[in-house]
């Protein structure tokens, strides 16, 4: 066991988990934000997307001893009303349908327009595609994250 | 000995509820849905029964909480089924939100006479009840005012949330009308022919905003992943790997001791560990050593199997059950000059449903109370008190989000085992599987070897058409013996989409030789049209080439069905069939969803591919689809859930396979059970077409027609025809050799 100390939402967090502890279950059950979701526990399906220090991680794959002093960042703190532009965006493509991919997706996407405001759809799909939708929203998402790039 | 004034009492106890119904709060409606003749006694005993399960309450400042009847998950129907109830109230659905009906009888699909979303038939069968219903708390509305003004209720018309006398110039809003209206004990009687003219509707045919997608965007709807409890503690199971089995032994005490771990315990189909925290669950099962009894299924070896399935719709001597015939089509193949055979097979198939099993279950010496997502909510709260030895009625289900579903949470045994998890530790247990575990003890859509012979007259005319399916059988499981039983043996989830009324062929039979391996299976989405309309509609092409004939020629001309021609025509006519390409080729199919009493949605689809003949990988650039569902309640959702469908058959066509060797799943996660990606995605384009007044099955209807395009456009590519599916590179490397 061990003390960790990071920032979450913009907020200081300090509890006590073994140092291997995946950051998913830190989040999700001990600091019970559920919008970042398990799908795998593998790395492979994106759902449990979050930023570390500005950029997309799959939180399964990153430990409680790994976000020591880092500021994450998970779909709760994307904005407190849905009102990002990728979010305004979502709303307007009508993307979601069982929803549970969606937060990753988002997360994912958020990266994407933070270093790059005009992404090509060869790089939309290409930064996305490690993100898995059994719902096949796939082109939806890209439709959203071209519109949020435009209105942006 | 006393006689309580029994009738002043039942007197008080009616009026108290129908006060609980109006007044101060506003209006509630509650409706029962049984068959339309009975609603007055349905209302009745939901009245005597004590509960008031309100579809519509109207408040009185105008806002309108509808109630809806049906799960959602992610298909729409929280949208359209409370859509078409506004239609009809005649509801400003500006003014509406809407809620998620509680689990009860009251709710049941009025079909099924059962709670449970299945089978694409949702929208259709609340279609009728949800707009009777409506009508009936317009009417109450209406005569409302009809009283209050003293005008007759034929003079008085509705307006969205307002009731409207011309005559007289007056208006008022249905909030108005709700502090006043009393809900009588009998409802109006609506006939159907009374319901708004479909020319009228306002609201349905066109897209309003899905209340859902809001919070969907912003993490916020609660999985029962997500559910929290007080003094919950966590488990998962490891289900033995072989259906029917359960552990023999384990090392339990080197589990028990790692740290977090509370207990280890045997239930009769695996290992129950529980903890502190997922991370020591997760990590002690990781750890688990267990021995397994013998079960039938401990041998298969799938694709082993898979040949025994061709030997047997090879062989004549082999008889399966019949489900589906037209005439005589034995005599008439035995009478034909030329008989055409095909096979095909299609492999295991796994739904990859995100969100991996998870209930939350509480047994307590009151009850049991349990969070979970299902597609059978009657069954879920049957199963639960079953396994907690209680009656259903001690049992409280609390309906979540699920994660998709497709099919897979139809089969409740995740609920079954965290309450008998619960049971065992005397906490409430959120009980997860791993996605391992999920893959590995999946039920998957069964395995299917199929052979169709077609017999042509001397003109090549089609006569005669037998489809002959060797695949593992569902229903027993899914619905038990009995049901298979009371349907003659005949396993419709297995049988879907094994005809062709479509098409002018006079004599047709369908058997289905049943493959009882011991592998755990389901109902996949699409059912059996996934598998049997593959081999049809790769037949059908071969007939177009028999015959010389262009494969969208050859189809208009066999389909004797208008709007069947149309879809394909239309589909084609997207596709711009008749355009020549350079290095990609275009296959189509038709399809068809629905059953004859409940009628049939139908599909045509066109794939445009390219080949890598080097690799064997085939890319799918272009999926065109022409849809006729009668009526689209909300023609963006009919897109979404094609584009959703189109996508999940994409993948079973090009990807997807379970395979089994010495009776354990070999797949375990996305690496090795892949779904397609954003990036094989390929451009979709849908074309929503109305032909009627009442919707039709919407939800699969994506799934009969993208395996046999694929393969029809491989054909076209190549001249080399594709009949196993999925089309692996290594299967297309062989096909092209």
């Amino acid at each position: 066991m061990a003390t960790i100390a990071f920032t979450i939402n913009g907020r200081p967090a300090k509890l006590d988990a073994a140092a291997d502890t995946p950051l998913l279950w830190i989040v999700r059950e001990h600091l019970k934000l559920a919008g970042t979701k398990y799908g795998c526990g593998s790395g492979l399906c994106g759902a449990c997307t979050v930023h570390v220090d500005g950029r997309a991680a799959r939180s399964c794959q990153v430990t409680a001893s790994q976000v020591e002093g880092k500021r994450v960042t998970t779909i709760e703190g994307l904005s407190p009303d849905a009102s990002h532009p990728l979010q305004r965006a979502w709303i307007a493509e009508q993307v979601p349908q069982c929803g549970y991919c969606q937060s990753g997706q988002i997360m994912q996407a958020a990266d994407l327009l933070a270093s790059n405001k005009t992404p090509t759809r060869a790089q939309i799909v290409a930064h996305m595609d490690g993100n898995l939708c059994r719902c096949g929203t796939y082109p939806r998402i890209v439709r959203a994250i071209e519109r949020a790039a435009r209105e942006a | 000995m006393t006689h309580p004034d029994t009738t002043r009492s039942h007197a008080a106890r009616a009026l108290s509820r129908r006060q609980m119904l109006a007044g101060s709060a506003g209006l509630s409606f509650a409706f029962a849905f049984g068959a339309p003749s009975v609603f007055g006694e349905g209302i009745a005993s939901a009245q005597t029964a004590g509960r008031l399960n309100g579809y519509v309450t109207i408040a009185t400042d105008g806002a309108i909480t509808i109630t809806s009847p049906a799960l959602e998950m992610g298909q729409g129907v929280s949208t359209a089924l409370p859509l078409i109830i506004a239609e009809e109230l005649d509801a400003d659905w500006a003014k509406v939100k809407v809620q998620q009906a509680p689990v009860a009888a009251a709710y049941n699909h009025p079909i099924l006479q059962q709670q449970m979303v299945v089978g694409s038939l949702t929208t259709r069968g609340y279609w009728v009840p949800c707009r009777i219903a409506a009508a009936q708390a317009r009417r109450v509305l209406l005569d409302a005012v009809a009283e209050r003004w003293k005008v007759p209720v034929a003079e008085l018309t509705t307006e969205p949330s307002a009731v409207v006398h011309a005559a007289s110039k007056r208006r008022i809003g249905y909030g108005e009308i709700a502090a006043f209206a009393r809900v009588p004990e009998k409802l109006p009687e609506i006939k159907p022919e009374e319901l708004k003219p479909a020319k009228a509707f306002r609201l349905i045919g066109k897209d309003v905003p899905r209340p859902d997608v809001v919070d969907k965007s912003s993490g916020k709807p609660i999985y029962a992943m997500d559910v929290q409890v007080p003094g919950m503690i966590y488990a998962t199971l490891a289900r033995a790997p072989v259906r029917g089995s359960g552990p023999t032994s384990f090392n339990r005490d080197e589990l028990k001791a790692l740290p977090g771990i509370i207990d280890v315990v045997a239930l009769d189909n695996g290992v129950g560990i529980i903890g502190q925290t997922v991370e020591a669950v997760f990590a002690a099962r990781g750890k688990l050593k267990a021995e397994w009894r013998d079960a039938p299924g401990a041998k298969v070896d799938s694709v082993a199997n898979l040949h025994e399935y061709l030997a047997h719709v090879r062989d004549p001597a082999q008889k399966g059950v019949v489900g589906r015939t037209t005439g005589d089509a034995n005599a008439a193949i035995a009478g034909t000059a030329k008989v055409h055979a095909s096979e095909f097979t299609s492999d295991y198939v796994y739904h990859a449903q995100m969100e991996p099993h998870v209930c939350v279950a509480s047994v307590t010496p009151d009850g049991v109370e349990v969070w979970t997502g299902t597609q059978w909510q009657t069954r879920a709260v049957a199963d639960a008190a079953k396994a907690a030895g209680v009656a259903p009625e001690k049992v409280k289900l609390n309906q979540m989000h699920m994660g998709g579903s497709f099919g897979r949470n139809i089969f409740v045994e995740y609920v079954v085992d965290a309450v008998n998890l619960s049971k065992a530790v005397g906490k409430p247990v959120k009980m997860i599987q791993s996605r391992g575990d999920d893959v590995v003890h999946g039920r998957f859509r069964p395995m299917y070897a199929q052979r169709i012979e077609v017999g042509l007259d001397g003109a090549g005319k089609v006569v005669g058409w037998r489809h002959r399916i060797a695949a593992d059988p569902v229903v027993p499981y899914l619905y038990g013996q009995a049901r298979m039983d009371a349907q003659k043996g005949v396993d419709h989830i297995v049988f879907a989409g094994a005809d062709v009324p479509h098409y002018d062929v006079p004599a047709h039979v369908a058997d289905h030789i049943y493959e009882e391996r011991g592998v755990r299976t389901a109902a996949w989405r699409g059912i059996g049209a996934g598998a049997t309309n593959f081999a049809i509609e790769v037949v059908i092409d071969e007939l177009a080439q028999l015959a010389g004939k262009n494969p969208l020629e050859y189809r208009v001309a066999l389909l004797k069905d208008p709007r069947a021609k149309r879809v394909v025509e239309r589909a084609a006519e997207m596709a711009e069939w008749n355009r020549k390409r350079d290095g990609t080729a275009l296959g189509i199919s038709f399809g068809k969803l629905g059953l004859p009493p409940i009628g049939f949605s139908l599909i045509a689809t066109v794939a445009e591919v390219s080949l890598d003949r080097a690799n064997g990988l085939i890319r799918c650039h272009n999926l065109w689809c022409a849809a006729d569902v009668g009526l689209p309640v909300q023609p963006g959702n009919v897109t979404a859930q094609l584009e959703s469908s189109l996508i999940f058959a994409l993948g079973s066509a090009l990807k997807e396979r379970i395979t089994i060797k010495d009776g354990v799943v070999q797949q375990s996660n996305f690496h090795d059970y892949e779904i397609l990606r954003m990036s094989e995605t390929p451009q979709i384009g849908v074309d929503v077409i109305r032909s009627g007044d009442i919707p039709l099955p919407v939800g699969e209807l994506g799934m009969p027609g993208v395996v046999p395009a694929v393969s029809n456009a491989v054909f076209a590519l190549t001249g080399r025809r594709l009949r196993n599916a999925p089309f692996t590179p290594n299967r297309v490397k062989a096909a092209l050799a």
